[in-house]
């Protein structure tokens, strides 16, 4: 018996609620108690090419996916033509019995590459390409297999309820098959149901015929089928409160909970979930200084294109409000000019950057880390600025506060580094501390009465004390060309040569200031010899590698680096310690940190491991590439590839 | 518009001014604007700590450091969206913005389009010579086709954009043009802009003394075409106001009065060469600002901007609750 740990992925095409389906399964998990963590993968198309959602869960703390499946739930032949060769023996498919005829060239929206790699599967395990054929290929080598009746079910249903358009309600099957795997896995049916009624909640018909649907697969699955050696079962979890939550969203409360009140965006994919929330929820709670309810609230604004999204961030700025704007890659490409001036004019403002894979429109959907570097080197000429990284959904939250604490406190722009990955994961994560939340507003002055406000006054650390637009006795200048303490436009050469020291001092004195654990965080043993260096979503496979890699006896250190620029060298340094075998693990071809890492500690890695097919690194691949490097057997660089 | 004057006290107009150096070449249009500006500031009483000015690249670009009030210097063709950003995160700010012809119809024309679809509260002065003067005469959107300027090598092979009636299919609610040369009645336009609750656009007619030898203030007041009969020159440019053209709409439940007005604005918005007319074209009040709109949404938005609202508690924690908020991730 498998109790409570279980790979589980339903796949099928957009638009036919592969996503709410998933939505369901790990809600009704979170609400037994247990410990989850999603992954989701789609196509840049509205409807029809194949979407997945990997989950997994346990009773145990998860932070990454498998590539093994135990469950393969689907309800279109293209799911299973797709995964079938990731399902563990004894893994459990559900799939539809009518479409058992169905073969692998029928099916358009498997592409030619993919195609040609299923084939090329099937035909060396001796495999038709039909779903039967599968199937029975599936059940010989011990895999579980379980053929719906889906619209069978729908008539039954229909009858049941005697409503004749149900059995034409076809967009209910995603239900149903969530609801034929927690049968399967004799889950609670009353989490099931509630978990239906949360996803459906703003249409309460559509829920009751949901929850009315998934009962009865429900019970048609544990009269006609024998059971599988998986069981999920809630936990009692009397520690802290959890929550469900995905990266996006984790980002925008972090935004409300540290004072934004202004995000200006352009639509783009996996940035613009981040924004769409916040305009959803621009009005919320606030307590007065007497405890007393108030209202506080966000502006959104969506803008014509990314140059606004900036240049409109930056002027709300001006006015003293915490702004932001999120983007992906090419939105950030246009940004580049804006980001210059806000650094020119020490403007507080922080950019939300959603990495996926570039360049150009690249793949629109997919994950990435490719942007390190051009964010930290995006705009022309030299100005401050700080590149900050998140490590997981958790991390983003609080994160997103102290973005702006950086921010106002360095008067410069920040740079907030989150992923498709973590944009699009769903995880059970401890509920959100507001009493850790600090506001930091740094040098920012309500009022001015002694003599003439200068907006870039020379001052010891570089940093000028700031006023509002609309502060008395503080009218100032700014302009993107080199300026006086004033503000006014100067091309004296020993003015210029102050004023740009002026602005890169800030830096210095961000490393100063900037907490150890801010800068980077140590996890696994502190004097292991290996030590694996990374940043941004990695984390979670790193650490979830690393619990079963010391079981087996394998010890190392991980240095998670999260201020990338200014780059805690000495910080970084001190966690390496004595380590003598470095690893660089990121999602990119250029190994990007690394470059950075190398050029900071003067020490070359000794190992790499890449991965940039778009496709977050699984806790498989990672454990795999790091045992080879334990083992002795691994190259100086390991691509990892895996992916569906 | 919501404008406080100061009680403390009134403005003299050099306070309006600045001590900067203004590097504009003799003779440049830009003065009579600036002018205007600083008139229309101190005659509104608008105090300096409440009116900001953003500016794009180029000659016009350096307007704001002549100006003693807010001064932001932009980005080329951004001074909108900077703007916006400013006005919706503090409504009480009274926003200029000014940009040449080639920063707002060349390089900003998207924001010049997407902002009249806002009808944000603010003003957007253009200075439309008709070249980029700063880098030596190129041909900028409102030079017309075929005509060739001194610094030309060959003559224009673009057709040329008509801000004015760019500004009213974009939904600017205030259009307007003024020479620059004309102080007295440009301030007046400037003051009603600003007064004007949404997006108004002027347009302003300047001549550009070093590259653009065609339209030239001799040309705009026709020194090439002197009447017979006075011995005077027959001036190109004449006031709408003094043709009993009328720019309001007066009732927006009739859509037979908006066509007309529209029509009115276009063929006005055509008249070029012999007779160019300046004034008021249109003055639409009954569009909501977006400022209004968010409003809508956001029901203290005017009382509470986000700029003005405070975002932690005596001890420097968040003030912000999250309960509701979270209920939407809760796992029990």
């Amino acid at each position: 018996m498998k109790i409570n740990q279980l790979s589980w992925l339903v796949g099928g095409p957009q638009g036919s609620g592969v996503d709410s389906g998933a939505n369901i399964f790990s809600r009704a998990c979170a609400y037994g108690g247990l410990y989850v963590f999603g992954k989701r993968e789609y196509h840049s198309n509205i409807k029809g090419e194949h979407s997945n959602y990997v989950v997994r869960v346990s009773s145990e703390l998860v932070r990454s996916h498998l590539d093994e499946i135990d469950f393969l739930v689907t309800f279109d032949p293209e799911t299973l033509f797709r995964h079938i060769h990731k399902v563990v023996p004894g893994g459990v498919i559900i799939y539809d019995i009518n479409q058992e005829s169905i073969t692998v060239d029928k099916i358009p929206t498997i592409d030619k590459p993919a195609s040609k790699r299923i084939k090329s599967f099937l035909a060396t395990n001796g495999v038709g390409y039909s779903v039967r054929d599968v199937i029975e290929y599936a059940s010989r080598n011990g895999i579980l297999t379980y053929g719906i009746p889906y619209v069978k079910l729908l008539e039954g249903l229909a009858e049941r309820l005697n409503n004749p358009q149900i059995a034409r309600m076809d967009v209910m099957i995603n239900v149903m098959a969530v609801s034929a795997s927690f049968a399967l896995l004799q889950y609670d049916f009353s989490l099931v149901e509630k978990a239906i009624r949360y996803v459906f909640r703003a249409k309460k018909k559509v829920a009751d015929l949901n929850v009315e649907s998934a009962k009865y697969v429900y019970e048609y699955v544990l009269e006609n089928f024998e059971r599988t050696k998986y069981k999920l079962e809630p936990v009692r979890r009397n520690e802290v409160e959890m929550i469900i939550i995905q990266g996006y969203q984790a980002s925008a409360l972090g935004k409300i909970a540290g004072g934004c009140r202004f995000q200006s965006y352009y639509p783009i994919t996996p940035a613009s979930d981040e924004s769409v929330y916040l305009e959803d929820n621009a009005v919320f709670e606030i307590a007065g200084d007497n405890g007393e309810v108030e209202k506080g609230s966000i502006v959104v604004v969506q803008t014509e294109d990314e140059i606004a999204a900036i240049t409109m961030a930056i002027g709300a700025g001006l006015a003293g409000v915490r702004s932001s704007t999120a983007t992906s890659g090419p939105g950030f490409s246009l940004m580049a000019e804006g980001l210059g001036w806000a650094g020119m004019n020490e403007v507080p403002v922080v950019v939300t950057l959603y990495q996926r894979g570039g360049p150009s429109t690249g793949l629109p959907t997919r994950h990435s880390q490719e942007d390190l570097l051009f964010s930290i080197y995006a705009g022309h000429g030299e100005f401050p600025r700080i590149v900050y990284a998140s490590g997981d959904i958790e991390e983003i939250f609080y994160d997103a506060v102290k973005v702006f604490n950086f921010a106002e406190r360095y008067q410069t722009p920040v740079i907030h580094l989150i992923d498709k990955a973590m944009a699009n994961s769903i995880a059970t994560v401890k509920k959100f501390d507001l009493t850790k939340v600090k506001i930091d507003r740094g040098e920012l002055i309500e009022a001015f009465s002694d003599g003439i406000y200068k907006r870039f006054k020379f001052t010891e650390t570089g940093i000028s004390p700031r006023a509002k637009l609309g502060t008395e006795n503080t009218v100032f200048w700014n302009t993107g060309d080199e300026h006086d303490e004033l503000g006014h436009i100067t091309e004296d050469h020993e003015l210029r040569t102050m004023m740009v020291d002026k602005r890169m001092k800030k830096l210095e004195l961000a490393l100063v200031e900037i907490s150890d654990e801010d800068k980077a965080t140590l996890y696994g043993d502190a004097h292991a010899e290996y030590a694996v260096l990374s940043w941004g979503s990695t984390k979670g496979a790193i650490l979830d590698a690393m619990d079963i890699l010391e079981k087996e006896g394998y010890r190392f250190k991980f240095v998670q680096v999260k201020l990338l620029h200014p780059f805690p060298k000495d910080r970084v340094k001190d966690l390496i310690g004595q380590a003598k075998v470095l690893i660089d693990i990121e999602h990119n071809k250029m190994a990007q940190f690394g470059s950075i890492v190398r050029r900071e500690i003067l020490r070359d890695f000794d190992y790499y491991i890449l991965k940039y097919n778009g496709r977050p690194m699984s806790l498989s691949e990672v454990y795999l590439a790091l045992k080879l490097i334990f083992e002795n057997k691994a190259n100086k660089i390991q691509v990892l590839n895996n992916g569906d | 518009m919501a404008i406080k004057i100061d009680e403390v006290k009134r403005l003299t107009l050099d306070e309006y001014k600045t001590d900067v150096h203004n590097d504009w070449c003799p003779g440049c249009g830009d003065f009579g604007i600036l002018q205007s500006v600083q008139v229309a500031l101190f005659e509104l009483g608008i105090p300096r700590h409440k009116a900001v000015v953003f500016s794009g690249i180029g000659c016009s670009g350096k307007t704001p450091h002549y100006i003693n009030v807010y001064g932001i210097h932009t980005l080329h063709g951004r001074a909108l969206p900077f703007a916006i950003g400013a006005k919706l995160a503090n409504p009480d700010l009274n926003v200029i913005v000014v940009g040449g012809d080639g920063d707002g119809l060349g390089i900003g024309v998207g924001h010049f389009v997407s902002s009249g679809r806002r009808n944000v509260n603010l003003t957007y002065i253009v200075y439309n010579n008709a070249v980029y003067g700063l880098t030596k005469g190129q041909a900028s959107p409102t030079l017309k086709l075929g005509v060739k300027t001194k610094s030309l090598p060959k003559p224009n092979i673009n057709d040329s954009i008509n801000p004015i009636a760019l500004a009213l299919v974009s939904g600017y609610t205030f259009i307007a043009r003024g020479y620059s040369y004309d102080v007295k009645h440009l301030k007046e336009i400037i003051k009603k802009a600003v007064l004007h609750k949404g997006l108004a656009f002027i347009d302003v007619l300047q001549p550009c003394p070093t590259y653009n030898d065609i339209n030239t203030k001799d040309w705009y007041l026709g020194k090439d075409r002197v009447d017979p009969v006075t011995g005077k020159p027959i001036s190109r440019i004449y006031k709408l106001e003094e043709t009993g053209y009328d720019p309001y709409v007066h009732n927006p439940d009739d859509p037979n009065e908006l066509n007309l007005k529209w029509i009115q604005v276009v063929e006005k918005s055509l008249e070029w060469g012999d007779r160019i007319p300046v004034g008021i074209f249109y003055v639409n009040e009954h569009i909501s600002s977006y400022e209004e709109r968010i409003s809508d949404v956001i029901s203290d938005y005017f009382s509470n901007p986000p700029a003005m609202q405070k975002i932690s508690l005596k001890d420097g924690k968040t003030n912000v609750r999250l309960e509701h908020l979270l209920k939407e991730f809760s796992t029990t």
